[in-house]
């Protein structure tokens, strides 16, 4: 029995009349990495904010974790990390502080936060550079601990808006490796990106063109059905679709 | 040079598009110029007085009515022992207690001089003293009519107020609010708009971009100047139009000299975001060090020869007081240049040296 | 709630660690106490006056050195023409110029009445008022003595006199600096207090943490709970710390009690910290919020009554005053450290500033948004 997570049904947004998010529909399976594709400015980060509770739709039927984005915001945000693209830790706090922070307004008790912390710090090797202020470390390190920080609560799903923006490869590697831990930790992840390499990772992708959903299946089935060597190429085969409809 | 052209068109849609700044940054001169002209008076009006009188006689009488249709005062409560006023002035609303002796009016008769005593609530010194002089000077008219010919040998004095027949307290505020808002707009605004580039990390990309250095901050700088200029000429407007502040020498020379204090005010607000980073630090630097003392070391409200010395030298290197001096000499007094270019030479050698220490701080951080 | 306790500390910790902001907190405001108390005072203390002597008689050298003896005024110049006079006032020298016309001491005998002319630079109104009045004393000082002088007693039997003793309580010698520290003391941490909370949020917006912290289930009310304390904390611990130094310095009075001083204090700035966060919630950028932030001030402390009096004011300005939350307090702590005026003289007011208080904190947290 696969169970719905995440269940979106003719989300619309509108500022004014630009249309950002036009009649997006589609069911997000517990446990799985799900992508959601498009290049910069096709409306991935507005769903991702809505989903969040942090913006209001325009209109749709929207429930996250089982709750209603309407009217049970507080509570979907209890069972939800996020990770904004915009850099989101302070910047003149340490690492330790930032830790206890994030999880002090998660609510944990003063006991596990010193766990949780000290735990996290040890999977990411920086033990050492505990007392390190934010500034000071690489980028690589900063969206790690940002992941890490999402997910101290252990939340049913996590939001990832453009995770890997601007780091090296070898890094980007490393956190999709932390991606799939949580995944197999049973945290859900909704993740948005537009390096299509990154797609093959995932267990189902949307590819959204224009603020609309042009694909949605696991990175194999769409290949095929596109008939590309990969996810690259789908998405280009997709954009053009699109161009040409609206000439 | 084109795209240096680009950049400032960029920096100008920027601002206009922000309306809300818009609205408050040309608001506000327009409404504290209003408030001010209406509201903050140094005269004063209604102030609460009470009586107790001892005497209780037409006299006694006379005079609280000379008092109270005075204008400056209102009776607020007649006192019938030395003890109220103690809480009479406690409670807080009363400014001055005026007690008349016992027999006030058969004293004044019979051995022709009478005592009136003026308490005045001291707690505020300014308007105590101004209050008691007011009721000194009441009484003594009271005393002059009452006297008619009698007093032999008068001199009369004839006095005549210059530049300002009305004393009204607006030709005060129209030159300190000009350089109070040229200098936030100027030195705070472009402060704020550079390290803003700078926290944001978008400075860094502007580095990166074939601009020079150079460039950009006057880019930046640019609008804000437009900006400082337009704002000066609606108070001039406004100061004219609702409140008759005359602009009574050149018009050209007036400008002329905010042109030269709105480039004091930018190289100022450069030099600020210069040596800071966060736009909270250049704030809190241009304020408090910039703000309070443009208007308490300027002579925007307190008189700076009234300051004990070491404060007047202190004035002396704060620009704005030359910039007030210089406003209210051309447009109260309708100086030329002759009158003012020392002033005005002070104000070029300002905006020179903040020029070159921004000049060599901003070389030292690129270094 | 101890949610709370979390973000105060972390709070703290963000301002500590800041050591370019740290002096600028503390030890600013405390140098400018020093500075501006001084300067901020309407006391005459140096009159420049330019005398034109057209009569060059004794009485009219008499009446030269009479303003000569009096300690506020300077004859910096005695030129022979008015011409010459009023180029010095056009230039800024002199501030009033003494006339004494031809004939001056001709028609005080004969006539037995004469003029004199006072011309005064008027751009500053209170100023010339002063000096104005001061002068007028001096001269009718100097009617007194000629009277004395020149005419037997028996003639001046006629003449009422109404002795005036005048008496300034609380403050007998007049002292500025004691009515000007507690204000200014009030300014000063007014304007950091504002300023501090006035960007504190929207410095988050412009960074883009409180994204982050708007996705967590935190309650509105914690996190503005959070915000205040820290601040608060702060402006209370300067307060105190400038009450210390203006014992010190100035010997500034307390007459009243000083838990009364503090309990108005701690509410007081509740309403300024809450008007702060208010303005926070509701810009974008830190450059606007600090353009409102200043706006206001400026209002509020021109209108606080700390300057010129409030009872001068037309009366709809005196009704805005009522949400003019420096006014209130700037009474108080005149009432209670310059009067010792005790509670249920303030009361009125003090209630006043804990409706204040707890309306625009009410208003705080419902304008912040968690959701854009």
């Amino acid at each position: 029995m696969i169970t719905n997570i995440i269940i979106v049904k003719d989300l619309v947004k509108k500022f004014g009349s630009f249309v950002a998010n036009d009649h997006l529909t589609f069911e997000v399976r517990k446990g799985e990495i799900f992508g959601f594709l498009g290049a910069n400015g096709a409306g991935k980060t507005t769903a991702i904010r809505i989903l969040c509770g942090l913006s209001f739709p325009t209109s749709g039927e929207l429930s996250v974790a089982g709750y209603n984005v309407y009217t049970q915001r507080e509570k979907i945000k209890q069972n939800i990390g996020y990770m904004s693209q915009k850099f989101s830790l302070y910047d003149d706090l340490t690492i330790f502080e930032n830790i206890r922070f994030y999880a002090a307004i998660y609510g944990l008790s003063r006991k596990d936060i010193d766990n949780r912390a000290e735990i996290l710090m040890k999977k990411l090797n920086l033990e050492d550079a505990r007392n390190k202020l934010i500034r000071d470390i690489p980028l690589g390190w900063k969206q790690k601990l940002a992941f890490s920080v999402a997910i101290i609560h252990d939340p049913k799903i996590v939001f990832l808006d453009e995770p890997t923006g601007g780091v090296d490869p070898i890094t980007r590697r490393q956190f999709w490796d932390m991606i799939y831990e949580a995944a197999r930790n049973g945290i859900t992840v909704f993740v948005t990106t537009h390096y299509m390499d990154e797609a093959e990772y995932c267990d189902r992708v949307s590819i959204m063109v224009d603020g609309r959903i042009a694909a949605l299946d696991t990175p194999v089935a769409l290949r095929e059905k596109y008939q590309a060597r990969n996810m690259n190429e789908v998405f280009l085969k997709l954009a053009r679709a699109q161009t040409k409809e609206v000439a | 040079m084109k795209r240096f052209w680009g950049f400032v068109v960029k920096e100008f849609l920027h601002i206009f598009r922000d309306y809300r700044t818009l609205l408050i940054l040309f608001g506000m001169p327009a409404v504290q110029l209003i408030l001010f002209g209406f509201v903050i008076t140094n005269e004063i009006k209604d102030a609460r007085f009470a009586v107790l009188d001892l005497s209780k006689d037409e006299t006694t009488r006379q005079i609280t009515e000379k008092i109270t249709s005075s204008g400056y005062f209102r009776l607020d409560r007649n006192l019938n022992t030395y003890h109220e006023i103690e809480a009479a002035f406690r409670e807080g609303d009363i400014r001055l207690v005026v007690v008349f002796e016992p027999d006030f009016a058969r004293r004044l008769e019979k051995e022709r001089a009478a005592h009136v005593q003026l308490i005045g609530d001291a707690s505020d010194p300014n308007t105590a003293n101004i209050l008691v002089n007011y009721a000194t000077g009441i009484l003594n008219n009271y005393l002059l009519s009452l006297n008619a010919e009698a007093i032999p040998l008068q001199i009369i004095p004839e006095a005549r107020m210059m530049y300002n027949q009305e004393l009204k307290g607006v030709f005060m505020f129209v030159p300190g609010l000009m350089a109070m808002l040229l200098m936030l707009i100027s030195a705070l605004m472009t402060s704020l708009s550079i390290t803003r580039e700078k926290e944001l990390g978008t400075m860094e990309l502007l580095l990166a971009s074939p601009l020079r250095p150079m460039q950009i901050v006057v880019g930046k700088v640019f609008p804000y100047v437009f900006l400082a200029f337009i704002n000066a000429c609606i108070i001039i407007l406004l100061g004219w139009a609702v409140f008759g502040v005359p602009v009574r020498g050149s018009i050209a020379l007036l400008l002329f000299e905010s042109f030269l204090f709105i480039s004091m005010a930018l190289s100022l607000g450069i030099l600020i975001s210069c040596i800071t980073n966060s736009q909270q630090l250049a704030m809190m630097i241009s304020l408090v060090a910039l703000m309070l003392p443009t208007i308490l070391l300027s002579g925007f409200i307190f008189p700076v020869e009234n300051m004990p010395v070491i404060l007047q030298w202190l004035c002396h290197i704060m620009p704005p007081m030359y910039f007030i001096t210089v406003i209210k000499s051309i447009m109260l007094k309708g100086n030329g240049l002759f009158f003012i270019w020392k002033e005005t030479l002070i104000l070029i050698g300002f905006t020179l040296f903040f020029i070159l220490l921004s000049v060599k701080k901003f070389k030292i951080r690129l270094a | 709630m101890r949610t709370i306790l979390y973000i105060i500390q972390k709070e703290f910790i963000q301002v500590f660690r800041n050591k370019r902001m740290l002096p600028i907190i503390f030890v600013l405001p405390i140098v400018q106490l020093l500075i501006l108390v001084n300067a901020a005072t309407f006391e005459m203390k140096r009159i420049n006056v330019a005398v034109v002597d057209l009569d060059l008689s004794g009485s009219s050298r008499q009446l030269t050195s009479k303003f000569q003896g009096s300690p506020f005024y300077r004859i910096i110049s005695a030129p022979f023409s008015y011409n010459e006079a009023e180029a010095l006032m056009q230039k800024g020298d002199v501030d009033m110029i003494l006339q004494i016309p031809y004939g001056f001491e001709k028609d005080l005998v004969k006539e037995s009445r004469t003029q004199v002319q006072l011309i005064v630079n008027a751009i500053n109104g209170a100023s010339a008022g002063l000096i104005n009045a001061y002068s007028t004393n001096i001269i009718l000082d100097f009617n007194r003595e000629i009277l004395i002088d020149w005419l037997n007693p028996g003639k001046l039997g006629g003449i009422r006199r109404i002795m005036t003793e005048s008496r300034y309580w609380y403050n007998p010698k007049l002292n500025y600096t004691t009515y000007m520290v507690p204000g200014i003391l009030v300014l000063l941490v007014t304007i950091v207090a504002l300023l501090l909370s006035g960007m504190n949020i929207v410095r988050e917006k412009e960074i883009g943490t409180i994204e982050q912290i708007n996705v967590t289930p935190i309650r509105k009310i914690e996190f503005i709970a959070g915000k205040l304390i820290p601040f608060w904390i702060i402006a209370m611990f300067e307060l105190a710390f400038g009450l210390v130094i203006g014992k010190l310095l100035f010997n500034i009075p307390i007459e009243g009690s000083l838990w009364l001083i503090f309990l108005s204090a701690a509410v007081y700035l509740f309403v300024i910290l809450g008007f702060g966060l208010l303005i926070s919630t509701m810009t974008n950028t830190q450059q606007q919020s600090m353009l409102v932030s200043f706006f206001f001030m400026v209002v509020f402390i021109l209108m606080s009554g700390l300057f010129t009096a409030i009872e001068s004011m037309p009366p709809w300005a005196q009704t805005a005053d009522l949400v003019n939350p420096l006014a209130y307090f700037i009474k108080i702590m005149r009432m209670v450290m310059l009067k010792g005026s005790s509670f249920a003289d303030i009361s009125q007011l003090f209630y006043a500033l804990v409706i204040y208080a707890v309306l625009i904190i009410s208003l705080a947290i419902w304008r912040y948004r968690k959701v854009a």
